[in-house]
């Protein structure tokens, strides 16, 4: 049995997990990564990137769709086919290049990289079951960096016809007929891609709304595209089961008494759970915060030396919130002096339209006790919107009433995903509506409108 | 218009460099012929560097702390007509100039040459005066306690390397954000922490730096020396002055004009250059790199002062050439010399042996550091009154403890005790002083 001693142990190679290696390698800390899997995590892995090609896959093939349909544009095209399993094969090309990408990072930072199962035998053991054998890695710290699954529904337990989105982004052909349960940001990700596809796609949410964590005036162009794409939103529904024939989904919706739903994929996205099980988080005793690892502002558990980062320790499950905890944690083992002391940790929801969330909602703003001011410019004034065909959706400004600090940045429409580095930076930075204001945005592009709802806020908007 | 160039000029025999202690110009400044450029010093003394024509400040060389070879231009001046160039150039190509520190070489070397010596290079090392901005911020931004303080990240990651709790700064920029300059404020000390109510509770983290130059980094240098290189022997003895105590009153209650008032320490100068007649090894310069001792036959009492600036040993040279008045005068001469900076290099050189006193914080004992290359230091510690039993009972006596070091490779303990018995009896019996001198 070989035995590994290091400064620093990272469990979990995900986008928190390889960050924390990179940086403590950087840094100068002897120090070992393990994953059980891939490097890359979910994100890399099995989220946010083959998620983000699939969509893309899926636009194209939309457009393709949307020029043999005729179009103001004058374009015809003859109708597109599509070849799934040479989608996915692309998708794949691309995560084998960034995952490999990782590794090599690991390893040009002087970070051993264990592949295997790791198991905490206690606060600075770990064992690690590889397939030459098992390996005792002692180190000084340690990071959990663990990261979550895919919750499963009891009655619908996964298998070949009930997938998780893990499946959902390595299928052979487009189902003819998708039900998808939970109305999150994974679920309506996936399912605008698959009903681009050409799936007949119905999704089932539970509450009264799709995108719960979203105000209203952000979701509402999102679920007015739903219906353009043909996608039926069932609400107040509960998923109950499969049917007896295993062929469809029983649903109890809003009281109406159970219904029917032909499928031929059922993708379960009703959320993700902290990994805390399978790898001895027992035996470390930690305290723990609902479902999740308990830390404090520097990422420390209650156990000394034992840091946890990314998912599983809570929301919000972003792979971006992971790697600035992994960074910090570095710095923080090297000696250095840190909190996570961040304005915002933007959030992005791929749907067609995208939405961006950053800082604060106004409802949340009033939420906090700030009197505010809120200043909204829809991209159907503005000229570089028009120009691409995607008039729906605006830029949102929410900032202090007093002293017209920005508070929170949100925008829905074609591609705002982009427009997230402003909306953070001028939040990080402290800008006040002026400093937005002020700033010249390049025409003709939409980020124009991220200035005149500052204007608009200040009350003198140009273009409206 | 040409310019006029300025070397370090030569401040002393065999002074290769000199420190720059201060600029009183800076890069664009019209100086006057005269107008003082900069201060240098060299082993002790400080020289202004006067400027010897009208001009105006184009380049500055060191930084002040640094060490500059004798010769290195330090200032470029721009002048009406032709300048000095051709003559400084002239020099600089006579064989073996002092080292120069090297100009930071310039980006790209493929540069076609400039028609004129560029002083480009030169920009690298202008000195950057600190920027601490006494200002205090407006008081119309200030953030309520409590509420979480605004910065951007390169703000926050210098206050968290520094220690500073941000919500302690107060915010200068819009809506209160804290700035830069308001972290330097806060950590120069200038502005108020936020809340007043928590103010003289809040941990004062700041940090100032000052960097070690000038006399003090002499100071530091020389301490530094004596004691890791001199194994120091420290006796104490307690010396009765009640006797030359009423004496000294008596000849103040009587002296002449022109005399001044005397202090104790004429009197212990003047027993040291009878002891030394008798212990002729303490006034010495052991030359330890050459296994070399060189015993003077004169007695150069170097006298530890209290300086504006820091310490100075201003040397009373041939001691043993003057009596207690000559002694008295000569010590009031050079403190102030060296308190008002008049005093010159060969004053603050050439002491033999050393004596220091803090007059009335002298304390009831010290452990002086040996003026290398010397083997001894007198330490004069404060005089008490005590009771003293004598004579069957006890009677108030004058007592002042003599805390004194020795060069121990030199010195043996044996000898450093009857060196500093012998000046005990001298001050005891205060008539011998006169007798034997």
């Amino acid at each position: 049995m070989e035995t590994l001693t290091c400064n620093t142990l990272v469990l979990g190679a995900g986008p928190g997990g390889y960050v924390a290696a990179i940086r403590a390698g950087q840094l100068g800390l002897d120090t070992v990564i393990v994953e059980g899997e891939a490097h890359g995590g979910t994100c890399l892995n099995v989220g946010c990137i083959p998620s983000k090609a699939l969509i893309h896959a899926a636009d194209e093939f939309e457009k393709a769709t949307h020029f043999a349909n005729g179009n103001p544009l004058g374009i015809t095209a003859a109708k597109p086919k599509l070849d799934l399993a040479k989608t996915i094969e692309w998708k794949d090309g691309i995560v084998d290049r960034l995952t490999g990408g990782v590794g090599g990072l690991l390893k040009k930072n002087k970070v051993r990289s264990v592949m295997g199962w790791g198991r905490m035998v206690d606060g600075k053991t770990c064992e690690v079951t590889t397939k030459d054998g098992t390996v005792t890695i002692k180190a000084q710290n340690v990071i959990l960096a663990t990261g979550s699954t895919a919750v499963e529904i009891p009655s619908l337990p996964f298998g070949d016809k009930v997938i998780s989105s893990t499946e959902a982004l390595a299928l052979e052909k487009v189902p003819g007929k998708l039900v998808v349960i939970g109305g999150g940001y994974i679920g309506l990700e996936l399912g605008i891609a698959y009903a681009k596809m050409g799936a007949k796609v119905t999704v089932v949410e539970a509450m009264e709304r799709i995108l719960p964590q979203y105000d209203k005036d952000l979701t509402k162009p999102v679920m007015a595209s739903l219906k353009s794409l043909g996608i039926d939103v069932m609400l107040h529904t509960k998923a109950k089961g499969l049917t007896d024939d295993g062929k469809g989904l029983l649903v109890e919706a809003n009281g109406d008494g159970e219904k029917t739903l032909e499928a031929d994929k059922i993708l379960v996205t009703v959320g993700r759970r902290a990994k805390t099980d399978g790898w001895g988080l027992d035996e470390l005793d930690l305290s723990m915060n609902g479902p999740f690892i308990w830390i404090n502002d520097k990422c420390q558990t209650s156990m000394t030396g034992v840091y946890a980062i990314g998912d599983v320790t809570g929301e919000p499950m972003l792979a971006h919130r992971a790697m600035a905890q992994g960074e910090m944690v570095a710095e923080i083992i090297a000696g250095k002096n840190r909190t996570f002391d961040k304005v915002s940790i933007p959030a992005v929801c791929f749907t067609d339209p995208e939405i961006v969330t950053t800082g604060l909602s106004p409802d949340e703003a009033k939420e906090q006790g700030f009197d505010t001011k809120v200043g909204t410019f829809p991209f159907a004034a503005n000229g570089r919107a028009m120009t691409m065909e995607g008039e729906t959706g605006f830029i949102r400004i929410v900032a202090r009433k007093d002293n017209d600090l920005v508070l929170g940045i949100q925008g829905v429409g074609k591609g705002v995903s982009e427009l997230s580095a402003a909306f953070s930076l001028a939040l990080e930075m402290g800008a006040t509506l002026d400093d937005v204001a002020g700033t010249i945005h390049a025409h003709p592009t939409q980020s124009e409108g991220f200035q005149e709802a500052a204007l608009k806020a200040l009350g003198h908007a140009l273009h409206i | 218009m040409g310019l006029h160039k300025i070397q370090m000029p030569d401040v002393g025999e065999g002074i290769t460099e000199a420190e720059v202690v201060g600029w009183n110009v800076k890069v664009g400044d019209v100086v006057r012929e005269d107008d003082v450029l900069a201060e240098v010093m060299t082993d002790k003394a400080t020289v202004e560097i006067p400027s010897p024509v009208d001009g105006t400040v184009q380049a500055i060389t060191g930084e002040v702390g640094e060490m500059v070879a004798v010769g290195t231009v330090i200032i470029s001046l721009e002048v009406e007509g032709e300048g000095n160039e051709a003559e400084i150039s002239a020099e600089a190509s006579a064989p073996a100039p002092a080292p120069e520190p090297a100009p930071a070489p310039a980006p790209e070397p493929e540069v076609a040459p400039a028609p004129a010596p560029a002083p480009a290079p030169k920009a690298a090392a202008v000195v950057q005066k600190p920027t601490v901005s006494g200002k205090v911020p407006a008081a119309t931004s200030r953030r309520a306690e409590g509420e979480k303080p605004i910065a951007s990240p390169a703000v926050r990651k210098r206050a968290m390397d520094a220690g500073v709790k941000l919500a302690y700064v107060q915010g200068s920029g819009p809506a209160g954000r804290i700035t830069h300059d308001d972290l330097d404020a806060y950590m120069a000390g200038a502005s108020a922490p936020v809340g007043g109510g928590i103010a003289s509770r809040a941990p004062n983290m700041a940090v100032e730096e000052i960097r070690v130059i000038g006399l003090r980094r002499k100071i530091a240098e020389r301490m530094q020396d004596a004691k890791s290189r001199i194994p120091h022997i420290t006796y104490v003895e307690e010396v009765d002055v009640t006797d030359v105590e009423s004496l000294r009153e008596h000849l103040n209650a009587n002296r002449k004009e022109g005399q001044n008032k005397l202090t104790i320490l004429p009197f212990i100068m003047k027993a040291m250059v009878i002891a030394i007649r008798d212990y002729p090894k303490l006034s010495s310069h052991y030359d330890d790199g050459n296994d070399m001792l060189y015993q003077y036959g004169a007695a150069h009492i170097g006298m530890a002062a209290q300086t504006p600036g820091g310490l100075m040993v201003p040397v009373i040279k041939h001691a043993e050439t003057h009596d207690i008045w000559g002694l008295a005068a000569e010590s009031k001469r050079l403190a102030d010399a060296a308190r008002d900076g008049s005093i010159t290099r060969d004053e603050l050189t050439g002491s033999t042996i050393t004596i220091s006193s803090l007059g009335r914080m002298g304390g009831i004992v010290s452990t002086p550091v040996i003026n290398s290359p010397e083997v001894a230091i007198v330490g004069v510690n404060k005089v008490m009154t005590q009771p003293v039993f004598k004579d069957g009972g006890f009677v108030p006596r004058k007592i002042m403890n003599l805390s004194s070091s020795f060069d121990h490779r030199i010195v043996d303990g044996w000898d450093a005790a009857e060196f500093i018995q012998r000046i005990r009896g001298l001050l005891e019996n205060p008539a011998t002083l006169f007798m034997e001198g």
